[in-house]
């Protein structure tokens, strides 16, 4: 495959053809073109959806700005979080540092909007000039009586990934601060759903029928009381694992809480999520409560996705996200609907997670790690997908090839998640699949 | 009426702190829901706009998938951006191995003619020498200089300006690193700033209509909206040949578009000394420049065709004075409509100008601050009380929150099609924007009547 770059052969591998494991975990190669983002990145996103916080970002403008209002995650009540504050650092900020203008941008933020955390966090440039930004946090967190947290997200520190963690460290530092007066015992912490177009409130609803208490949701519609308080709940259910197992971890070390990872996309995934969750506190009428629900969903699905099937039968799939926990329930959800997955790619996927994936996929599917725009169109032309799964920088790549194309990322505004999530997304992608204007891109 | 906060010092482009806290009577220290990018971002496009150019971000991995990810948005097109991803490591010890890595790759997969290299806030501070880094890697291929790609350096620090600093400093940049002087010939150059592609479609049009021989740079019109190629271009047809920018020297004349160009005041060195790529050509090889704000409106698209008139010794072609025609037209047929309307303006500072310059022209009083984010401009628009904003699609929540039309103009454009279709400037473009300011205040007419006329 002389499209990939020598040192990247080895995070490409083929399902059924060969026994290598997956090159993963590694940095970015100078010089690719690499879907992947920084440190700050990956906690910035993960932090965002903290609806009643401040958010500051302490360095050049850049950071702010491509980082306000990005995610579709919506609030049930303040939205704090779509709002982007910044030092904005200047040359002579550089060379004098920044200390007293990040005091004096988080003192005036917080008495306007009088939040019930802020989280600053440091950007590449802080991490050079060497402002001391913990003890300023540590200052004003005395004299404003809230919890100011420096997330130190350097964004050559790592990769997303990397941010992800010190998006859970920071979470960490309000988890155990608080305990409301009464916390039932069955009760979850849902990690990992960002409340994208709503789907949080979906996820609320079932395990609402259920019986199912859901303490704090971290981050997706999030709250700082109730992250506080998340040392009470009985069970971390974890989605996007990727992003939130450390947390789940650090939960489990420090306050014993065990934790599942669960995946809300697809019809068996989703399923198994409910029953996980009655299985785990061991409630047979809790359980029979979820086998209600699903059955109730199932009957009302299988006949629009056999439609949907009937029709999309047949067609091919390439898929790219950033977690590859989602990549596996997105292969799962695609074969529910007569699709096959022909690549299957994640930026930021474990061993683990595509040893799984080369389990699931069919012989011939091409598995990638961390993949960029030359080996990804490559990969498309190669195996003749039809549609392209991905996010925002995937998608002029698929259409100027011919692709049709279904956004599964941050910036998605409707829900995929859960039994009405599956019929969405079946909806999606057959208007891509099926639309009449690939007679032009066919015969051009 | 033109806010006069604007037209103090010109060569001002970002007000240091404490001037903005005196005009902004509020004062925050922070800036919130910025209406800048980073500079960067600038370079980029200005790097879209070379042929077999492939845009290098020399610093994290998360600045070039940003600037991709916004571009890509507004654009609908693939924009690929290496970078040279610097490490812990790399912070420390200096970017070279990172910066030779980069290259060898981006060669090996793109085999591109030019790479354009921005800095970051990041390779600044730790002192990156990129030019050197270049010299090396050069010196490393002796004798095979001739298979190596052009190599085009800007300066972009995130920390200076705003992505019209970057987009200013790398038209400057390219042009001083690859134009040369032979003798003088009977073509022109046009650097139009950052128009649509649309835009520059146009002017290479109205260029060939007055039979002009130029050379047009940067021009990303097809880079950054190409037709439907089945294959995926590694990089895009288009842009203005390396050839053509080193025969730059040999112009009778340069028509450059703004009267700001953001000359980079918040850099602590060469205040003062920064000059627009118009002014260099002057200065240094003695070539004529027109320098004129973007031609926005009848009067300063009229000042354009007098210097093409000049230029080419013919008179302005049928089709364009037509064009002029029927704008006149419809600034009568719809001149009620607009009259004595209030427009709150943001963007890059030579768009805002210009743009009020022409609304001025029409009778829409106008509002706008240098330096301002979007905030302050939502704090502001409480006493100026707007009909409508016009600008890009980031103010749409002041437009939202206080119920008035927003005219999507300007980068970036995320939540409407179509944006590098729009045309903004000479009397085409003026045609098109004075249809949207006006349909957008009639249609807001029509919303809010009780009636519901189906004529207006």
């Amino acid at each position: 495959m002389a499209h990939i770059l020598d040192e990247r052969q080895k995070q490409v591998s083929v399902a059924g053809l060969n026994e290598r494991t997956i090159d993963c975990n590694k940095a970015s190669l100078a010089g690719s073109v690499s879907q992947r983002a920084c440190v700050f990145c990956g906690s910035r996103v993960v932090l965002y959806p903290i609806v009643d916080a401040l958010h500051l970002i302490h360095g050049p403008i850049g950071c702010a700005a491509y980082t306000w209002d990005i995610r579709g995650s919506l609030s049930s009540g303040p939205e704090l979080h779509r709002l982007s504050f910044c030092t904005d650092l200047q040359e002579r900020d550089v060379i004098f540092g920044g200390e007293n203008k990040l005091y004096a941008s988080i003192i005036e933020l917080i008495d306007k909007h009088q939040p019930k955390a802020a989280f600053i966090y440091t950007t590449c440039i802080v991490g050079v000039i060497g402002d001391d930004v913990e003890s300023i946090c540590r200052r004003v967190e005395k004299e404003k009586s809230i919890p100011v947290i420096p997330v130190q997200a350097p964004g050559f520190q790592g990769s997303k990934k990397d941010g992800y963690k010190v998006a859970c460290e920071s979470i960490f530092k309000l988890v155990g601060t608080k305990s409301k007066p009464y916390t039932p015992a069955k009760s979850i912490n849902i990690l990992g759903d960002f409340n994208l177009a709503g789907e949080l409130w979906i996820l609320l609803e079932y395990y609402k029928r259920m019986g199912v208490h859901v303490n704090a949701t971290i981050t997706g519609d999030g709250r700082v009381d109730d992250i506080c308080n998340a040392h009470n709940a009985a069970l971390n259910v974890v989605q996007c694992s990727g992003s939130m197992n450390y947390l789940a971890k650090m939960m489990k070390d420090e306050y014993n809480i065990p934790s599942m990872r669960v995946s809300y996309f697809g019809i068996e995934d989703m399923s198994d999520a409910l029953y996980d969750v009655a299985r785990f506190f061991n409630d047979e009428d809790m359980m029979e409560k979820a086998r209600q629900l699903v059955k109730e969903e199932f009957v009302r699905l299988m006949p629009q996705l056999a439609w949907y099937k009937e029709r999309l039968t047949g067609k091919k799939a390439a898929i790219y996200v950033g977690g590859a926990f989602k990549a596996i329930s997105l292969v799962k959800a695609l074969r529910l609907i007569g699709v096959q997955s022909v690549i299957v790619g994640s930026q930021t996927g474990t061993t683990e997670d595509y040893e799984l994936i080369k389990q699931l996929c069919d012989e011939g599917t091409i598995i990638v790690d961390d993949s960029n725009p030359v080996e990804l169109s490559h990969f498309v032309k190669e195996k003749k997908a039809d549609i392209f799964i991905g996010g925002v920088k995937e998608r002029p790549i698929a259409h100027k090839i011919g692709l049709g194309f279904c956004d599964h990322n941050h910036e998605r505004k409707e829900p995929l998640a859960g039994y009405e999530g599956m019929i969405n997304f079946a909806k999606e992608i057959y208007a891509t699949a099926m639309s009449p204007v690939w007679k032009f891109t066919k015969n051009p | 009426m033109v806010n006069t906060e604007i037209l103090g010092n010109r060569t001002n482009s970002s007000v240091p702190l404490g001037v903005r806290n005196s005009l902004g009577g509020r004062g925050y220290t922070s800036t919130r829901n910025s209406c800048k990018l980073c500079a960067p971002l600038g370079a980029s496009l200005v790097f879209k706009g070379i042929e077999g150019c492939v845009p290098l971000i020399h610093g994290s991995q998360g600045c070039a998938t940003y600037i991709r990810r916004y571009m890509i948005s507004h654009y609908k097109e693939p924009v690929d951006i290496a970078s040279s991803n610097f490490s812990e490591e790399t912070t420390v010890f200096g970017g070279s191995r990172n910066f030779i890595t980069g290259i060898d790759n981006i060669i090996k997969q793109y085999k591109p003619q030019v790479i354009g290299i921005a800095s970051t806030c990041l390779s600044e501070t730790i002192g990156e020498d990129i030019p050197g880094h270049i010299r090396n890697y050069c010196e490393t291929y002796k004798g095979l200089e001739k298979n190596l790609p052009t190599f085009i350096h800007a300066s972009t620090p995130s920390y200076c300006g705003s992505h019209a600093e970057g987009y200013y400093n790398t038209v400057l940049a390219t042009i001083k690193t690859v134009t040369e002087y032979e003798k003088t010939d009977n073509s022109i150059t046009i650097i139009p700033g950052m128009v649509t592609p649309a835009d520059i479609r146009y002017l290479k049009e109205l260029l060939d209509d007055f039979g002009l021989k130029y050379t047009l740079f940067p021009d990303y019109s097809e880079t950054l909206d190409n037709e439907y190629t089945s294959e995926y271009q590694l990089i895009p047809t288009g842009g203005t040949p390396i050839w053509k920018i080193k025969r730059i020297g040999n112009s009778k004349a340069v028509i450059e578009f703004g009267n700001v160009f953001n000359k980079g005041v918040s850099r602590t060195k060469d205040v003062g000394t920064i000059q627009s790529a118009g002014e260099w050509l002057e200065s240094s090889l003695y070539i004529k420049n027109y320098q004129m704000p973007q031609p926005i409106g009848i009067e300063a698209s009229d000042r354009l065709m007098d210097v093409l008139k000049e230029l080419s010794g013919k008179e302005i072609p049928e089709k364009h004075r037509k064009e002029r025609g029927r704008l006149v037209d419809a600034y009568v047929d719809a001149h009620k409509y607009v009259f004595g309307k209030k427009a709150l303006l943001y963007g890059e500072e030579d768009f805002v100008t210009a743009l009020a310059d022409w609304l001025r022209e029409i009778g829409i009083e106008t509002y706008f601050k240098k330096g301002a984010d979007f905030e302050t401009l939502r704090e502001e628009a409480e006493n100026f009380k707007p009909d409508l904003l016009i600008g890009n699609s980031k103010g749409y929540y002041i437009a939202r929150e206080r119920k008035i039309p927003l005219v999507r103009l300007g980068f970036p454009i995320h939540d409407r099609f179509g944006a590098s279709r729009i045309h903004q400037i000479g009397y085409r473009g003026t045609q098109e924007l004075f249809d949207l300011v006006v349909n957008a205040l009639i249609e807001y007419k029509q919303e809010n009547s009780p009636i519901g006329y189906k004529y207006l």
